[in-house]
């Protein structure tokens, strides 16, 4: 896990962060975590970034931030997926996946 | 929702931003305690857990100021943080922000106040529906002046043209009300029927004209104004349909236009009634109206004008051929442009001028600001070496700036208020849409916007300035041990100052030769003691044939007789009162080389002795007098230069003439010219007959009375001399002679009293410049003069260098503002009158004026300079 970590790809912390919201309800922690877990420990996710991310895409409707007590009795603030955010969450995949199969088929016309 | 959201959120950690503040370092710290929690699951112990979620979060701090720089309330945060820092530092030096704010005030209150009375005036379209499409329809004669227009060229376009909506003509008319308390002569207009259309309003109550009532003998009726519906009727609704009494006849009236009506035209005019022109008394092709239309819609000036032009020149050459010559020409123009056409140059040159005043006054501050600058270079450097970026203080500086400029500009909100009232006060009469004039939010705009230009344009260089400091040197330097002259940009500000100054001083110098010059112009009559005044007879007394004659005769008689009073006459027409009766003159039989009555020959009627009493010589032949009597002999009085130019080496004594549909008269006696329009328009021909020779009657007449001494003093009893005949007859327009020649370069003086505002706040914002400047230099050369003096300068040696340095920035500025004023000065062309816009002796004068002036704001940094002790000087540090 140490070695083969990478930042996050710039401009996809965002829809990371929806997806993983997508699933669940999570704290700042749990997000980052869950990031790294799914994805193998490759993404490697910023502290400062991610709360960052977090008050932007609050402040965009994409999340609702709600204040919990978590089971150690702390307290947390957990963010929820809007429906704006899911739409959102919709439009970054699409464009994502239409990249990404773009620069695959460059990849391997090179090839 | 996304809007709604930033806002609240930003606002909610605008106003509590330690709520906001604890929720992100409790986010952080939460974040800390999983991440330690997770580590010593794994079985690390504690401290090091700690330790290691401590090191994937980085600095704490830094994450928490992170997340805490998201959003728009940290913009607003820092700014505010910014102005008060400003404020505080502005308040601590209360003689630069006091100097600043005052020269800003002034700069920006004076230009926003012209720009203003200029934006109205020339600018803000005729407060009529789709003003683009009301035209004045002009006529040009042979010389390619414009003409007044022609009854019967308004019926020829009236009923061919199609690309009009509507035409109407008009004249002023001036009835007296009675029988609703004091008899008052009113300002009024006679309009053909279309007159309203072509404007585009219509009354606000009852009805417009309609082309039954402008017919000869048509019906007495008259639409008011709101002004005298309120003044003498008080708002009473029920006046429509009612009757009112003009001259002396019952006029019904059948419309109120509305209180928003601002008829461009007349102004002044209070009440209108068609127009019932009588085409018998011949003068159907006399040039005695004004013509306005409104285009159909879609169709464009040039359209019109080609419309015009072709039918105007086809129904001259067809029913007026000798008046009509190749050059003839007609054009339809924006009723706008035509409006403000006399003053568009002078407005738009006053304009510029007072831009540069505000370039000079931003100058200043920026200056101020440099040398400011030079003595905080050790603060910023501090703050620039403790990590401020050098945007953040670029940034911390412009606000400063801004803030001064928004203090500035506030004021010169005040100072534009005070300012446009004066200007209207003060304004020339003959200023068009003056009623336009207003505080708006048009104003306020402007204001904000030179404001902040003048904020950036004055902070910009001071900004980078302080951004090309290197922090490292200046501390280390902090005690300005460097020798060396002035910062190249001062020294350039403060020449370009100079160089304004020099332009506006050398304009405002041509103005006053100009008008100099022409109150030396030989206005050809003798205007002192002289007082005149217009009488009317109106009402149905005066219908007998003659009775209107007899009438004036005895108030003249009157007059004589009253003490004090030398002489005493009457006239159609007075000079330089805005009276314009102009005919066509036709000698008979025709003279060879005749070039023509082109401009129109001005007609007086005289009676009494006229020209004695004006003084105007004679300069052959013989004067009018009883002889030239109704059944005797017809004979008329020319004017010398126009015996000179239509009359060229030929005897004009015996000559006959006739004066448009009038005559023939047989030229008696030849008389020096009179200045009629103004002082500036000479060489005008002229024909005096008797009113008892004249075709029709002349009503009003102008009084003119010779008095032995002050004859403003005789106003009253020259007043009830002329009341003892008939106490009922209006008497208006009282002025001496003396007054009506003043006024008559009221436009002139007004530009000029701008124009030397300006001038003499250049002059005084260029000195205090070059003062700031140089006293500036001084201190930062303290040390170099210390030195100097200490090997042996003397002090003449010392105030010479610093006079030196002194003159060469005003050279330098002089050398410039010459090219510069030889270029701007064109713009004046108009408003000059017998000097040249490179008259030599205005601009020695002007620049001795700004040497000397610079000489003076030399002397005291100079002689500051010169007391630098050098002891003191090298032990300061």
């Amino acid at each position: 896990m140490e070695e083969n970590n990478t930042d996050v790809i710039q401009g996809t912390l965002d829809m990371l962060i929806l997806k993983t919201l997508s699933l669940q309800p999570l704290h700042g922690f749990g997000i980052a975590r869950r990031i790294e877990q799914i994805s193998r420990g490759v993404f490697k996710v910023n502290p400062g970034s991610l709360l960052t991310a977090l008050q932007r895409l609050e402040r965009a409707g994409w999340l609702d931030a709600e204040w919990r007590d978590t089971e150690n009795a702390r307290r947390a603030k957990y963010y929820t997926l809007t429906r704006a955010g899911r739409k959102q969450l919709d439009e970054e995949t699409a464009d994502w996946n239409r990249r990404v199969s773009a620069v695959a088929r460059l990849l391997k016309a090179d090839a | 929702m996304r809007l709604f959201r930033q806002l609240t959120r930003g606002l909610r950690a605008l106003t509590n931003r330690s709520a906001t503040d604890r929720e992100i370092d409790e986010e952080v710290q939460h974040y800390l305690a999983q991440a330690a929690a997770e580590q010593e699951r794994r079985g690390v112990p504690r401290a090091e857990a700690a330790r290691m979620a401590r090191l994937e979060l980085g600095n704490a701090t830094n994450v928490r100021e992170q997340v805490r720089g998201y959003g728009w309330e940290n913009v607003v945060d820092s700014t505010l943080a910014d102005l008060r820092y400003a404020s505080r530092r502005l308040r601590s030096s209360p003689g630069f922000t006091f100097v600043t704010t005052l020269t800003l005030a002034l700069g920006i209150g004076a230009t926003t106040a012209i720009f203003s009375v200029v934006n109205a005036i020339l600018f803000d379209p005729l407060p009529y529906p789709h003003p683009e499409r009301v035209v004045a329809i002009r006529e040009f004669g042979t010389d390619g002046a414009p003409n007044a227009g022609t009854f019967g060229m308004y019926r020829a376009m009236a009923d061919r043209a199609r690309s009009l909506d509507a035409i109407a003509v008009f004249r002023s008319w001036q009835p007296t009300i009675t029988g609703r308390g004091e008899p008052e002569r009113l300002e009024g207009q006679r309009v053909s029927a279309g007159y309203f259309r072509a404007l585009g309003i219509a009354p606000a109550m009852g009805r417009d004209f309609d082309a039954s009532d402008d017919r000869l003998n048509g019906p007495r009726v008259v639409i008011l104004s709101d002004a005298v519906w309120r003044r003498h009727f008080q708002t009473d609704r029920a006046i429509v349909g009612k009757t009112v009494t003009l001259d002396d006849d019952s006029y019904m009236v059948i419309g109120i236009m509305p209180a928003s009506f601002d008829n461009v035209l007349a102004p002044q005019a209070l009440l209108w009634a068609p127009l019932q022109y009588d085409l018998s008394q011949g003068r159907a092709w006399g040039h005695h109206l004004r013509t306005i239309a409104r285009l159909a819609p879609g169709v464009s000036i040039d359209r019109a004008t080609r419309e015009v032009d072709a039918l105007g020149r086809a129904v001259l050459a067809e029913q007026r051929p000798e008046t009509y010559d190749a050059a003839t020409r007609f054009d339809a123009t924006s009723l706008r442009g035509e409006l403000t056409r006399g003053v568009r140059s002078a407005l738009l040159a006053i304009m510029a001028a007072v831009a540069l005043v505000l370039v000079i006054a931003s100058v200043n501050v920026t200056n101020l600001l440099l040398a400011r600058g030079v003595r905080r270079r050790g603060e910023i450097s501090l703050r620039a070496a403790l990590g401020a970026a050098r945007g953040r203080v670029m940034r911390q500086l412009l606000t400063e700036t801004l803030l001064l400029a928004g203090v500035g500009g506030t004021f010169g909100l005040v100072v534009a208020v005070l300012g446009l009232r004066a200007l209207v006060a003060l304004s020339p009469a003959e200023l068009p849409r003056v009623a336009a004039i207003g505080i708006d939010g048009t104003m306020f705009a402007f204001a904000l916007v030179v404001t902040t230009l003048v904020g950036v344009a004055s902070g910009l260089a001071p900004a980078i300035q302080a951004m090309r400091l290197n922090p490292g040197d200046d501390l280390q330097h902090a005690s300005r041990r460097t020798v060396g002259g002035l910062g190249h940009t001062r020294a350039v500000l403060v020449s370009s100052e100079v160089a304004i100054a020099l332009v506006l001083l050398v304009s405002s110098g041509l103005l006053l030769r100009s008008v100099e010059r022409l109150f030396a112009v030989d206005v050809g009559f003798a205007s002192s003691n002289v007082l005149t005044m217009q009488i009317q007879a109106t009402g149905h007394r005066f219908d007998p044939e003659g009775a209107t004659g007899r009438f004036f005769e005895q108030a003249l008689d009157n007059v004589r007789r009253v003490p004090g009073v030398t002489n005493a006459a009457m006239t159609s027409q007075l000079p330089l009162s805005g009276d314009a009766d102009i005919y066509g003159v036709f000698f008979e039989p025709a003279v060879p080389n005749d070039p023509g009555s082109l401009r129109g020959t001005f007609r007086y009627a005289v009676l009494g002795d006229y020209f004695a009493t004006m003084g105007i010589p004679l300069r052959r032949g013989r004067l009018l007098d009883a002889r030239d009597r109704a059944g005797a002999p017809l004979v008329a009085v020319i004017s010398e230069s126009m015996a000179r130019r239509r009359l060229p080496g030929l005897d004009p004594i015996g000559r006959q003439l006739r004066v448009g549909p009038a005559g023939p008269y047989t030229v008696v006696g030849v008389v020096g010219d009179v200045r009629q329009e103004s002082l500036a328009l000479g060489e005008t021909d002229a024909v005096y007959m008797t009113p008892s020779q004249w075709k029709f009657e002349d009503n009003p007449m102008s009084l003119v009375v010779h008095a032995r001494s002050d004859a403003a003093a005789l106003t009253s009893a020259v007043r009830a001399a002329v009341w003892a005949v008939d106490k009922d007859q209006p008497i208006v327009r009282v002025a001496t002679m003396d007054a009506l020649l003043t006024g008559s370069a009221a436009s002139r003086r007004f530009a000029l009293r701008l124009f030397e505002a300006f001038g003499l706040a250049a002059l005084v914002l260029a000195a205090a410049g070059l003062y700031g400047v140089l006293a500036g230099s001084v201190v930062e050369r303290w040390r170099e003069i210390g030195v100097r003096s200490a090997l042996g300068a003397s002090r003449g040696d010392i105030m010479g260098l610093i006079l030196r340095q002194g003159l060469r920035l005003t050279t330098l500025g002089v050398v410039v503002g010459i090219g510069g004023a030889l270029l701007a000065t064109r713009l004046l062309a108009t408003q000059l009158f017998g000097v040249s816009h490179v008259d030599p002796l205005t601009y020695v004068g002007v620049v001795v004026l700004l040497t000397l002036t610079s000489i003076v704001a030399s002397a005291l940094p100079a002689w500051r300079a010169s007391r630098v002790d050098p002891v003191t000087a090298l032990r300061s540090e």
